[in-house]
């Protein structure tokens, strides 16, 4: 009751201090305007819209680039394969390339909902480092147990379970994963696949390095059951390239030999998620959208500040504690004053950001990488909770200090450099990531839209977007220095004389 | 010289007992003692360094003692729930957010006690303020302000008043509203307690005077019977004054070369 009292009293004191009112709401509008704003000076890549993503079962960007060799199957059936040799063509330089195969090179069976990109699938495969997979949904990557040379795969549809299984010698088959795709058409895509993504390298120094690739395989035994649409395997590159391959010059894709002896397929994509990094090409990110978020935390950093430090400037503190003896309570009320306005002006300004950062993409031809609503609501919510959390911090900063200038000073060097130095080219990558981990920039991990997937080669680093924890255990450091901030100030707050 | 009279007459209300308070190496209270009574008007004078502020922020619970307690109705202040219905304070009419109208400085400090907000304006009506709610105060002149942290100690009417140096500023006509106003608020049964370096503004309102220097009470009692201690062939009251606290410079200085009392 005596918390609910003081906390109307300090937002009675924060709202009657116009330039506090309009700081709060210049956070709002310029975290909303600042991205948006940014991205309408951009042009389109050169050739008109660039290419448009392909989204996903979840709606979030995909890749689903590759050679496909393939038939309609009616119902129920398997195809059986095994394959003998994977290669690659990996560009070096120009006009030279090396016969490396790319690790996530990737060639075996796949059977897929139907022959437009971004629909269902599942597959086994063979992979240039990883040994035998089963994939699907994009995002779903199963490791068989044992590591075969030239294993013997086989694909089977079952109603809407499709299996996959994996063979050392075409007899006795491990079952590697399974999945039931539901709403399955009774006709499907079915066929041999090869694919291969771009090299991917990350100097100490980052300035990422990407080559064309592409892989080379070569099925032998190639027997199918079940019914099948008479006549031959027809061949094709699926859904161009993607984001992340390209094929080296004067290389295409493409199949050589019969079902009947063997078949050497030529392919260059990847059947995965979009991730960010060097492989991601030109793309509007959420990230830009709401790259205003920073100038909004300067203006909401200097108003939580001087919410506590106007207390000293004139005495106005003996007031307060005059009112309210408790100066913890004090402090609590005019943390929740400063967290909710932080809160409110960070949330409605990402959500704003991202609605108008779409549209302004939309009719600039700029393509938006496709992310997933509860990471869209993940990072509005979270950009409000990291509002709120600098603005408690610069609270407590301000009342240790009692100084404005040297409270807003220390919160920027505690905040907004580690985050700008981490991300800036030219910070050896292990540094960047360890700012970015223990210092109060951590927080800003929840603002990452970008996935990361062990099953695709990216530059994870921090110039990319990518943060070394996880958005919430970023965010729970930042929460971390506010609660040792906070202790700190309600510590000296009840040992000063004022 | 240091005398204890308690009045018969009046409840005590605040009361301050054996309170040392040193600032680093200065001493600013030396055990001071002294009650604050209902119905009457206290002053509280001394020269400037006295340790008059000092005890009133000891009392607040703003500076905390070295030694002894104050406690008001019986309690710590930092005890009472909703303070400013107990005890009213002025201590520095500036202190103020010079952005904040007069009327929102009321408003949230009326919040903060669970009063009704409407209560700021009778308040400031009451001081003459009403014309200015809506001004910001960093327009104020130091007067308006007094005014203002006048109606901030009454908002939540409370039987004791702390106003420090309530004087400083006024004009001839505010020093003649503040005397009514005080001797108004005495007359109601409250507890008021005024400090001032000038005796001359608090002789014609105070009915008891503490006086303090050097951070002890040189003399503690009713105005009638500090004039009449030398009054021998009219010595007003200023006169006394002057005397305790030169007795007390003089036995400071004494202190200082080493020379125990």
């Amino acid at each position: 009751m005596t918390f609910v009292r003081q906390l109307r009293a300090e937002w009675t004191k924060f709202r009657s201090v116009r330039a506090w009112v309009l700081a709060v709401v210049g956070a709002a509008v310029v975290t909303a305007a600042l991205g948006p704003l940014n991205l309408s000076t951009q042009r389109a890549p050169s050739g008109g819209a660039g290419p448009a993503l392909v989204r996903g079962p979840a709606g979030q960007a995909v890749n689903d680039s590759f050679y496909f060799v393939h038939r309609q199957l009616a119902g129920d059936g398997t195809i059986t394969a095994r394959i003998t040799d994977l290669t690659g063509i990996t560009a070096t330089g120009p006009d030279r390339v090396s016969s490396e195969v790319q690790g996530w090179a990737k060639a075996g069976i796949i059977i897929k909902q139907s022959l437009s990109p971004g629909s269902p699938y599942a597959a086994i495969m063979l992979t240039g480092a990883h040994g035998v997979r089963f994939q699907d949904g994009y995002t779903h990557d199963t490791a068989a147990g044992s590591a075969i040379a030239a294993p013997w795969l086989r694909l089977t549809r079952r109603a809407d379970v499709i299996s996959g299984e994996e063979s050392a010698d075409g007899v006795h088959w491990q079952v590697v994963g399974s999945v039931r795709l539901s709403g399955l058409d009774a006709n499907v895509a079915a066929g041999l696949f090869v694919t291969s993504p771009s090299t991917v390298h990350v100097a100490v120094i980052d300035v990422p390095e990407t080559n064309p690739a592409a892989a080379v395989a070569t099925f032998g035994s190639v027997a199918v059951t079940g019914s099948w649409t008479p006549g031959s395997w027809s061949g094709g590159q699926f859904g161009g390239v993607g984001t992340s391959g390209s094929y080296p010059r004067g290389v295409s894709g493409g199949f050589t030999g019969t079902a009947e002896t063997s078949l050497t397929l030529t392919g260059a994509g990847d059947i995965a998620p979009v991730v960010g990094g060097s492989v991601l090409g030109t793309g509007a990110t959420v990230e830009g959208f709401i790259g205003g978020t920073f100038v909004g935390l300067v203006a909401l950093v200097v108003v939580a500040v001087s919410f506590m430090t106007a207390e000293y400037r004139r005495g106005l503190i003996s007031v307060t504690l005059a009112a309210c003896p408790r100066p913890g309570r004090v402090l609590a009320a005019k943390a929740a004053v400063v967290a909710g306005s932080g809160f409110a002006a960070g949330s409605l300004g990402a959500a704003v950001a991202i609605i108008a950062g779409r549209h302004v993409a939309g009719a600039h031809h700029i393509y938006t990488v496709p992310v997933s609503t509860p990471t869209v609501l993940r990072v509005e919510v979270g950009t409000g909770v990291l509002s709120a959390a600098m603005a408690v911090l610069a609270l407590a900063v301000g009342a240790v200090l009692r100084s404005g200038a040297s409270a807003i000073t220390l919160v920027m060097v505690a905040t907004v450099l580690p985050y700008l130095l981490a991300v800036s080219p030219g910070l050896p990558t292990v540094a960047a990531q360890w700012l970015l981990r223990v210092t109060p920039a951590a927080g800003f991990a929840i603002r990452q839209s970008l996935p990361r997937f062990a099953q695709v080669d990216s530059t994870y680093i921090p110039p990319d977007g990518y943060f070394p924890l996880a958005p919430w255990a970023g965010l729970a450091v930042l929460c971390g220095y506010c609660v040792v901030a906070l202790a700190a100030a309600a510590f000296l707050l009840r040992r000063r004389d004022v | 010289m240091s005398q204890h009279t308690p009045s018969s007459t009046t409840v005590e209300i605040i009361d301050v007992a054996r309170v040392s308070k040193s600032f680093g190496p200065v001493p600013a209270l030396r055990g001071v003692s002294f009650t604050v009574g209902r119905g009457r008007v206290t002053g509280m004078v001394g020269p400037n360094g006295a340790g008059k502020s000092t005890a009133m922020r000891v009392i607040l619970g703003l500076h905390r003692p070295d030694a002894g307690r104050a406690l008001v109705d019986g309690r710590r202040y930092r005890d009472l729930s909703r303070p400013l219905t107990r005890v009213g304070s002025l201590l520095d009419a500036s202190a103020l957010h010079p952005a904040r109208s007069a009327r929102d400085h009321l408003r949230w400090l009326a919040h903060s006690q669970g009063i009704p907000a409407g209560h700021a304006d009778t308040l400031l009506e009451r001081v003459g303020l009403a014309s200015a709610a809506r001004r910001r105060t960093g327009g104020f002149s130091l007067g308006m302000r007094q005014r203002l942290g006048i109606a901030a100690a009454l908002l939540g009417d409370p039987a004791a008043l702390l106003l420090d140096e309530p004087f400083n500023g006024l004009d001839p006509e505010g020093i003649v509203w503040m005397r009514d106003l005080l001797a108004g608020l005495a007359a109601e049964g409250r507890a008021v307690l005024v400090s001032s370096h000038l005796i001359g503004e608090l002789q014609h309102v105070a009915q008891h005077l503490i006086v303090l220097a050097g951070g002890r009470v040189l003399a503690d009692a009713p105005v009638a019977e500090l004039s009449a201690a030398r009054g021998s062939g009219g010595i007003g009251l200023e006169d006394v004054y002057f005397r305790l606290t030169q007795d007390a410079a003089r036995s400071q200085g004494s202190t200082m070369t080493g020379e125990q009392r």
